[in-house]
C-alpha cells in the first residue's frame, strides 16, 4: 500500500490523536495549492510504498558509523523509530521512550506533550500526532547543565523495502537547567525512507538549550519534521539546522517565544547537489517585550538542486522593544539550481526594531578573479569562497568536534566539485 | 622578459587597446601614464588574465611563451604579478591562510617545496617588516575593512610573498596619503632587482618620486603614443595631457 493509503488511526488511541486524527481528515495532505506547501510536492512520496514495520537487521557496525568522530557525547540510537537499549536516568536527567516515559513520569508529560504543536493547522504534525508510535523524551531537572551533548541517531533499515516513521519526541528543560541535543538521520540500505517527525522542546525560564539537526543522509533519505519549541522567559535556545544530502527535505523550525527577556536563534546551512529538495520554514513568535530573535539561513545551491526559504517573524502588540533580525542568502552555483526565497513580517507593536533581507545570486566573479590572479586554481577558488559563504553558519557551532565534523564534509563536498 | 607586440583588445564591444607595442627587460621600471579611459587599466587587466576582456588582436610573450594562452592562475604562478587598483574584500576567507595557498600554489607550479605552517610563517614575518604590515590586518579576511591604504599596503605585501618576475602595479598611489604612498614604495624597491621588471600604471607623477622609472610611456587612445625618460612624467606634470592629445589627434 502507499504511504497515502497506510495511514489509519491506531487502535486504542488516546484523546490527543484522536483530536489529532480529525485535524488530519480535515486538512488532508498538503498540495502545491497550499500557500506553505508551494513550492514542495509531496505527491511522490505519497504514492510511494512505505513499510512500517518496526523490525530491522541493522548491525552494530552501521551504527559505530555513524559516530561523530571524536565527540564525548551521550548517544541515543532509534531505529525504526523504537529506542534502543534501556532506558537511562542520570545525576539531573533522564532520556527513555516516550510511551515508558507516560508510565512513570505522567505529570511532567502531560503538562507538555502536544501543548504547543499546531495540530489543526499542520497536516504532517497531525499526522505525527495521531499515529506516532513512540519517540524520546530528554528530561532535564532544575538547575541541571547536562555537559555532554546527548546524540540522538535515527536510523532506518532500508536494506529490503523502503521504511517510514512517525518518531514524537518531547524534550522538557526545566528552570536553569542546560542541555545540547544533536539529532542525525541515517538510513542503511538503498531504499527510500521517510521521516515524518515532530520534536517538541519546553525551554523553561532562564534555560539554555541547544538543538543540532544534521540532514547528511542517503539521496533517498525524506524527511518532513517540526520542531516546535516554547520559550518561558530569560531563556536562551539556538536552533541549527544543516542539510546537506537527502531527497525531499521539509523542516518547519517554530519559536513562540513565551516570556520576556527571551533570546532565540536560528541557524541553517544548505548545501546541496544533486536533485535534493530542502525547504525550511521557520517562524519567530514574539507575544513578550524585551525580547530578541537571530535568524541566518545560508544556502548554497549546486546542479539540479532546489531550495526554499520561508521565514516568518511575528510581533505581537504586546512585545514592545522587540529586536528581531533575519537574513537568507543564497548562492546558485549551477544554471539548473533554484530558490525561493520568502520573508514574512508581520508586526503589531509599535516600538520595535527589526530587519529582513534575503539575497540569491552567484559566486562573486571578481573575488574568484583575485583569487586566480593570485595563483589559486579555479577549483580550489571556488572552493575556498563557498567554504567561506557556508562558514557564516558553521562558525556558529561551539562544539568543536561537531564543528570540525561539518567543516570536514563541507571541504570534502566542495574538492568533489 | 615581455613583449606586447600590436595587442587589440575589447570589453563588450568596444575596442580599448588598438595595437600596443611594449617591450620590459629584466631590471627595468617602466612607467605608464596617460589620461583617464586611455586604455591603461584595461592593458593591467588583460595582461592579468581578466575574462571579461577580449583579445582581438596581437601577441603577448612572456618569458617566451604565449601569455595569453595561460589562465590567471598559471600567469600568476608563472611570475605575473598584479597589484589591484582595487583590491577585493572576501570576508570568511582568512589573510593568512589565503597567503598560505596563494604561495604554495606558486611554489607547487615552479617545483619546489610547499611551505609547512612554521616556515611559512616564518616567511610571512620576514616579509611583513618591509612593508610595516600589522599582524593584526593578517588575522582578518582578507581585505575586509581594510582601509585603501591598508589594501595597497596589502598587495604589495603579497606581491613580496609571491615573488613575481613581473609586476604591475594598477594606480597604486590612488588614494595613498604620502606616507602610505612611501611605505608602499619602499616595499616595491626592496623587492626589485636586476632579475625582475615593473611595469607601473599611474595617473599622476608623484608615485615616480619614490619609484624611479627607466621609461615613460604615454598611453592614450589604446596605444602609446609617447615614450621617455622620467622627465616626460614631470612634463606631463606640469602641462597635463592636452598637448599630447592635440599632437596625436592632429596626425588623424
Amino acid at each position: 500500500m502507499t504511504l497515502k493509503d497506510s495511514i489509519a488511526l491506531p487502535q486504542g488511541a488516546d484523546q490527543n490523536q484522536q483530536d489529532a486524527w480529525e485535524h488530519f481528515q480535515r486538512l488532508g495532505f498538503p498540495t502545491t495549492k497550499n500557500e506553505e506547501w508551494k513550492f514542495t510536492n509531496v505527491n511522490a512520496l505519497l504514492e510511494t510504498v512505505f513499510s512500517q514495520s518496526q523490525e530491522h537487521s541493522i548491525q552494530e557496525k552501521d551504527i559505530s558509523n555513524a559516530s561523530i568522530k571524536g565527540l564525548d557525547a551521550h548517544e541515543i540510537v532509534v531505529i525504526n523509530g523504537v529506542l534502543q537499549g534501556v532506558s537511562s536516568s542520570n545525576a539531573g536527567y533522564s532520556i527513555s521512550s516516550l510511551s515508558e516515559a507516560i508510565l512513570k513520569q505522567p505529570e511532567i508529560v502531560s503538562k507538555h506533550y502536544n501543548k504547543g504543536s499546531k495540530n489543526e493547522a499542520e497536516a504532517f504534525t497531525a499526522l505525527s500526532t495521531a499515529i506516532a508510535a513512540d519517540g524520546i523524551f530528554l528530561h532535564v531537572t532544575k538547575g541541571h547543565s547536562v555537559v555532554k551533548p546527548i546524540h540522538v541517531k535515527f536510523f532506518f533499515d532500508a536494506q529490503n523495502e523502503n521504511a517510514v516513521s512517525f518518531p514524537r519526541n518531547l524534550i522538557v528543560a526545566e528552570e536553569n537547567s542546560e542541555v545540547n541535543i544533536i539529532v542525525s538521520y541515517h538510513t542503511i540500505g538503498d531504499h527510500q525512507s521517510l521521516a515524518n517527525d515532530v520534536t517538541e522542546i519546553v525551554v523553561g525560564e532562564y534555560a539554555r538549550v541547544e538543538h543540532f539537526k544534521l540532514q547528511i543522509d542517503t539521496n533517498n533519505a525524506s524527511h518532513i519534521g517540526t520542531t516546535q519549541v516554547s520559550q518561558a522567559a530569560n531563556s536562551l535556545f539556538k536552533s541549527h539546522v544543516i542539510s546537506l544530502t537527502g531527497k525531499l527535505i521539509r523542516n518547519n523550525t517554530n519559536i513562540e517565544l513565551n516570556g520576556e527577556r527571551i533570546e532565540s536563534h536560528m541557524n541553517g546551512l544548505y548545501m546541496l547537489k544533486g536533485d535534493t529538495h530542502v525547504d525550511n520554514h521557520t517562524i519567530a513568535d514574539h507575544k513578550f517585550p524585551n525580547c530578541e530573535s537571530h535568524e541566518l539561513y545560508i544556502g548554497v545551491l549546486d546542479d539540479k538542486s532546489r531550495g526554499v526559504f520561508n521565514g516568518k517573524i511575528f510581533v505581537r502588540q504586546d512585545a514592545q522593544k522587540t529586536n528581531a533580525f533575519q537574513s537568507n542568502r543564497n548562492l546558485l552555483i549551477s544554471d539548473d539550481a533554484k530558490v525561493n526565497t520568502k520573508p514574512q513580517l508581520e508586526i503589531w507593536a509599535d516600538d520595535v526594531s527589526c530587519s529582513h533581507g534575503c539575497t540569491t545570486g552567484q559566486l562573486d566573479e571578481e573575488a574568484l578573479f583575485y583569487l586566480r590572479a593570485r595563483g589559486i586554481g579555479k577549483v580550489k577558488a571556488r572552493a575556498l569562497l563557498l567554504r567561506a559563504f557556508a562558514g557564516e553558519v558553521i562558525e556558529k557551532i561551539k562544539i568543536e568536534a561537531l564543528r570540525t565534523y561539518l567543516e570536514d564534509l563541507i571541504v570534502e563536498r566542495l574538492d568533489q566539485n | 622578459m615581455l613583449k606586447i607586440d600590436n595587442l587589440q583588445a575589447s570589453i563588450e564591444g568596444k575596442q580599448i587597446l588598438q595595437g600596443l607595442n611594449l617591450e620590459v627587460k629584466p631590471g627595468e621600471i617602466h612607467a605608464i601614464m596617460g589620461p583617464n579611459g586611455s586604455g591603461k587599466s584595461t592593458l593591467a587587466s588583460v595582461l592579468a588574465g581578466r575574462e571579461e576582456y577580449e583579445v582581438t588582436g596581437g601577441n603577448v610573450t612572456f618569458e617566451g611563451g604565449d601569455l595569453l594562452e595561460l589562465s590567471p592562475e598559471d600567469r600568476a604562478r608563472a611570475g605575473v604579478f598584479l597589484a589591484f587598483q582595487y583590491p577585493i574584500e572576501i570576508p570568511g576567507v582568512s589573510t593568512t591562510s589565503f597567503l598560505k595557498t596563494a604561495v604554495n600554489e606558486v611554489r607547487k607550479y615552479r617545483g619546489l617545496e610547499e611551505l609547512d605552517a612554521v616556515n611559512f610563517l616564518k616567511l610571512m614575518k620576514e616579509k611583513m617588516k618591509t612593508v610595516e604590515i600589522d599582524q593584526a590586518l593578517l588575522s582578518r579576511s582578507l581585505n575586509e575593512g581594510f582601509s585603501g591604504g591598508e589594501k595597497k599596503r596589502n598587495e604589495v605585501f603579497q606581491m613580496s610573498l609571491l615573488e613575481p618576475k613581473l609586476t604591475i602595479l594598477d594606480e597604486t598611489d590612488s588614494g595613498l596619503d604620502i606616507d602610505a604612498l612611501k611605505i608602499v614604495s619602499n616595499g616595491v624597491n626592496a623587492h626589485k632587482n636586476s632579475d625582475n621588471a615593473f611595469i607601473v600604471i599611474t595617473h599622476y607623477q608623484r608615485l615616480l618620486d619614490y619609484i624611479v622609472p627607466d621609461f615613460v610611456h604615454v598611453l592614450y587612445k589604446g596605444r602609446i603614443v609617447k615614450s621617455g625618460t622620467k622627465e616626460l612624467a614631470l612634463e606631463l606634470e606640469a602641462k597635463g595631457y592636452d598637448w599630447i592629445k592635440e599632437e596625436v589627434d592632429s596626425l588623424v
